[in-house]
């Protein structure tokens, strides 16, 4: 499936930022509009998970249990019980790591329909350090039979996925960052669970990205165009469960695979694709995200490009990968 | 920096008035920080100053910058992590680092990194960050004081809001049942967490009834007045047998009129004029 991907005619259009906080809020508010299940949770996380709004507008729906995300999943559990849809929302790393047992018995286990929306994942958090960074959550989430795992791209896929969120049965796990982004869907974009989506064709290469690091990958896709190498781009936003065929065809169809990501690569959206990989159809591949080490201080832009979660990264593993060396 | 002594001072007040100036020092410093890195927690920062300055220019805690893994040393933990602006600024002006570094406060590839990290910063006893981790930690390093048959003392500094984490209260009903007296918790009890007061978020009272329910030996004392705070530091254990909790009544943002007792101040960033606003409240200056 090709997305109607923005054609490059507004290129000061093209180059607008965006914090897809602000589409996840707004769609929350817009559903607990139309449908009186539609509940938030929060840990004291009132601006961070920018719920004002939802909070003035649903009273009723809307809970604050404090600094306190081990309550906070387990009261998520009860509202499902009772009927509710309860998102839960507050800072990624609090609400996966911390609770993490939490979120294996009262939503995985039990099956519960419940949504968290991990706020300022990855290392959005930049220079308040790795406490507060969440590059984690992708490999503990992922092990966790039952959990959904959505990574959406920008402020259309953030908007898409938390509509289709509605219709989803079972426990579910959003990442949503607060990274300046570039829409890379136009406004018709559709979300389907479970479905990679080619933002590009190409035959050379593929780069399989999600979150925050697919627009850079079109950044690389670029780049590579212009050495005359066309570089497939997949936007992997379902994380779990992971489109195997998409991999499978990009391996038989590339010279081979570059993985990117804004999480430890072991364990995460890298290591979902080595997996498939591994099992169906090997091939070479690149895994660009955080190798097994705790991020330094800076900004996240600054530690992004640290670690070659960048356009220059990809391009330099695409390269390795066509060339074929080592 | 050259380390003045209580007995160099003339008199209690002469030395309430010498750490009330640190303190405030700490505070334009941590604020100073936090505009540098346009990131930071001003109103915690604040509020803990008078606490920090007590502890560690005051001569409580037995700690020697020249040697900061000396084992017999006081632990103390910063729980509230997030306030490294002035957890830095204090164990600078006691001479664990140079005052200079504090320039790098949260810079590309800093040890100043927003939340402490004890392998990048002498001083640094524990990473802290995620609230409710300090209390757990220091209970551990008071037994582990018991097993080593040594008579180290810990002090854990916890925010107000910090102790809906129900880890705190898992980590007191340990601390009791062990008869840690060689433990003490500091309440920095501003009244505010991140997003509003805490009586409108999870109220936290009735708090020293909790505490005592918890069978912590508690005492509430004005977190601003440091002849106070030494007078409490000075008589631990307060009951031999039982852990004490210091519920430190205290302001945040305290000592600058625009940042006190005000929710938004939480992790507010001072621009260039608020900072010499805060100098002359203060009535200090900082060059590092
Ligand atoms: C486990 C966890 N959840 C959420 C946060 C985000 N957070 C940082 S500071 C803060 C408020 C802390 O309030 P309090 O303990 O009263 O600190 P103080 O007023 O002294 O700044 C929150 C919720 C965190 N650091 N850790
Ligand atoms: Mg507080």
């Amino acid at each position: 499936m090709v997305s109607a991907a923005i054609q490059g005619n507004q290129e000061a259009e093209k180059q607008q930022l965006f914090d897809c906080r602000d589409a996840y809020a707004k769609a929350l508010e817009d559903m607990a509009a139309n449908d009186a299940r539609v509940s938030v949770v929060i840990n004291d996380s009132l601006s961070s998970a920018k719920m004002k709004d939802f909070k003035t507008k649903y009273p009723e729906r809307f809970v604050n249990v404090g600094i306190a995300e081990q309550n906070m999943v387990g009261v998520g559990n009860g509202l499902a019980n009772g009927g509710m849809i309860p998102y839960l929302c507050g800072a990624s790393c609090f609400l996966t790591a911390r609770a993490m047992e939490q979120v294996k018995v009262d939503l995985a286990y039990s099956k519960a329909n419940v949504r968290i929306c991990g706020m300022s994942s990855g290392m959005a958090y930049g220079q308040l350090g790795p406490t507060h960074h969440s590059i984690e959550d992708m490999a503990w989430m992922r092990v966790l039979p039952n959990m959904t795992i959505i990574v959406p791209a920008d402020p259309v896929e953030t908007a898409e996925t938390m509509r289709y969120s509605l219709e989803h049965t079972g426990p579910m796990f959003l990442r949503i960052s607060r990274i300046p982004v570039r829409k890379v869907h136009g406004d018709d974009y559709k979300f389907e669970l479970g479905k990679a989506v080619v933002l590009r064709e190409g035959n050379d290469v593929t780069l399989i990205a999600n979150g925050v690091v697919v627009s850079r990958s079109l950044d690389a896709a670029d780049a590579l165009a212009k050495l005359g190498i066309q570089a497939r781009v997949l936007n992997m936003s379902t994380v779990k469960p992971i489109d195997r065929e998409s991999i499978v065809k990009a391996a038989r169809e590339t010279r081979g695979i570059v993985t990117a990501e804004e999480a430890l690569a072991a364990g995460g959206l890298g290591g979902a694709v080595a997996e498939v990989l591994a099992l169906e159809y090997p091939a070479r591949m690149r895994m660009i995200g955080l190798p097994d080490t705790f991020a330094p201080t800076g900004t996240a832009e600054f530690l992004l490009d640290h670690f070659g979660i960048s356009a220059e990264g990809m391009t330099k593993a695409a390269l390795e990968l066509v060339r074929n060396e080592a | 920096m050259k380390q003045t002594t209580q007995e160099q001072l003339n008199g209690p007040k002469e030395h309430a008035a010498w750490l009330s100036a640190k303190a405030n020092w700490i505070r334009l410093s941590a604020m100073t920080m936090t505009n540098h890195a346009r990131l930071g927690h001003t109103g915690g920062d604040l509020s803990s100053a008078d606490i920090l300055a007590t502890l560690y220019m005051g001569q409580v805690l037995k700690v020697d910058p020249g040697r900061p893994l000396w084992p017999q040393r006081d632990r103390f933990v910063m729980s509230k992590g997030h306030c490294s602006g002035a957890f830095y600024s204090t164990l600078a002006l006691r001479g664990f680092f140079p005052l200079s570094q504090l320039k790098t406060f949260m810079d590309p590839l800093s040890m100043l990194n927003g939340h402490p990290d004890r392998n990048k910063l002498a001083g640094v006893e524990a990473n802290t960050g995620p609230l409710g981790h300090g209390l757990p930690i220091a209970v551990g390093m008071a037994l582990a004081a018991r097993m080593r048959k040594e008579s180290w003392r810990v002090f854990v500094l916890v925010g107000d809001g910090e102790l809906q984490e129900g880890s705190n209260w898992e980590a007191a009903m340990c601390a009791q049942q062990y008869e840690l007296d060689n433990l003490i918790v500091i309440v920095d009890r501003n009244r505010i967490q991140q997003g509003d007061f805490t009586e409108s978020t999870i109220c936290m009272e009735p708090l020293a009834d909790r505490w005592a329910s918890f069978r912590f030996e508690v005492k509430e004392v004005d977190g601003h007045d440091h002849l106070a705070l030494l007078q409490t530091f000075a008589s631990l254990p307060v009951v031999t047998g039982k852990p004490t909790c210091l519920i430190a009544k205290t302001i945040k943002g305290k000592g600058v009129s625009f940042a006190e007792n005000k929710p938004a101040w939480h992790h507010g960033v001072p621009t260039k004029e608020q900072l010499d606003q805060a100098s002359r409240e203060l009535g200090v200056e900082v060059t590092w």
